[in-house]
């Protein structure tokens, strides 16, 4: 029993990713997609809390959102996958359930 | 896969309505079923024909409408949702006394059974929203 979790707001915004990564178990996957891409990027103030989650979860961010605000991929922090909408249908598909975080 | 799609945000107003859309694309692109696209609350207004967008901008709603055509699928409009917003078929127009409908052919009008028979029937359910 996995979960995909969706977190579509940007984590300087709204409080769905810190929600979010308190009530994921561990083996679960997060996509960040729309203003969520924001979380995947390094030098942030919520870098530290992404990247603690990442030794429980996997964290994914859908690339044409990076690529539709101007974010490189270089700036995502490693261990973090960034994957297309194809990428974003096998995450569904892999996982029992998908949750949105809105 | 059976996937069911619930879209919860009008088109031109939030990013939701465009990644549903580019979800579904492909989904279906990848071979899985849709069973049904379920239009609730501000999602409703994907569905209105008389939308006119500029030329150079994408239109959400005629693109729900190939989509729809080209893959048969079930895209249905919450009718209470739709009442509210002024989203109108033909029933719904007689029943309301109302002097014209707006609604794409390509989608139809029905309840909230509607959503909960799709998350039944799927083997996923995919939420897009604010």
């Amino acid at each position: 029993m996995s979960t995909l979790h969706t977190v579509n707001k940007s984590p300087f915004e709204k409080t769905s990713l810190a929600a979010c990564l308190e009530h994921v178990s561990a083996g679960a996957a997060v996509l960040l997609l729309e203003d969520g891409v924001y979380a995947a990027l390094t030098r942030t103030s919520v870098e530290g809390q992404v990247k603690s989650a990442l030794d429980n979860v996997k964290v994914y961010a859908l690339g044409p959102d990076l690529q539709a605000r101007g974010l490189l991929e270089e700036r995502v922090i490693p261990g973090i996958s960034v994957v297309d909408y194809a990428g974003f249908v096998d995450l569904a598909a892999e996982h029992d359930k998908v949750q949105a975080w809105l | 896969m059976k996937f069911a799609i619930q879209v919860n945000e009008g088109p031109y107003q939030h990013q939701a309505a465009d990644s549903a859309y580019f979800f579904a694309k492909a989904a279906l692109e990848k071979g899985h079923e849709i069973f049904r696209i379920f239009f609730y609350h501000d999602g409703v207004n994907n569905a209105t024909r008389l939308t006119t967008p500029p030329q150079d901008d994408r239109n959400v709603v005629e693109r729900w409408a190939e989509l729809g055509g080209h893959y048969d699928l079930d895209m249905v409009v919450c009718v209470a949702a739709a009442q509210r917003r002024g989203v109108v078929d033909e029933g719904e127009a007689q029943r309301n006394g109302k002097d014209a409908t707006n609604i794409h052919p390509r989608f139809r009008i029905s309840g909230l059974g509607q959503l909960v028979e799709a998350a039944i029937q799927s083997d996923r359910l995919v939420v897009f929203g604010d």
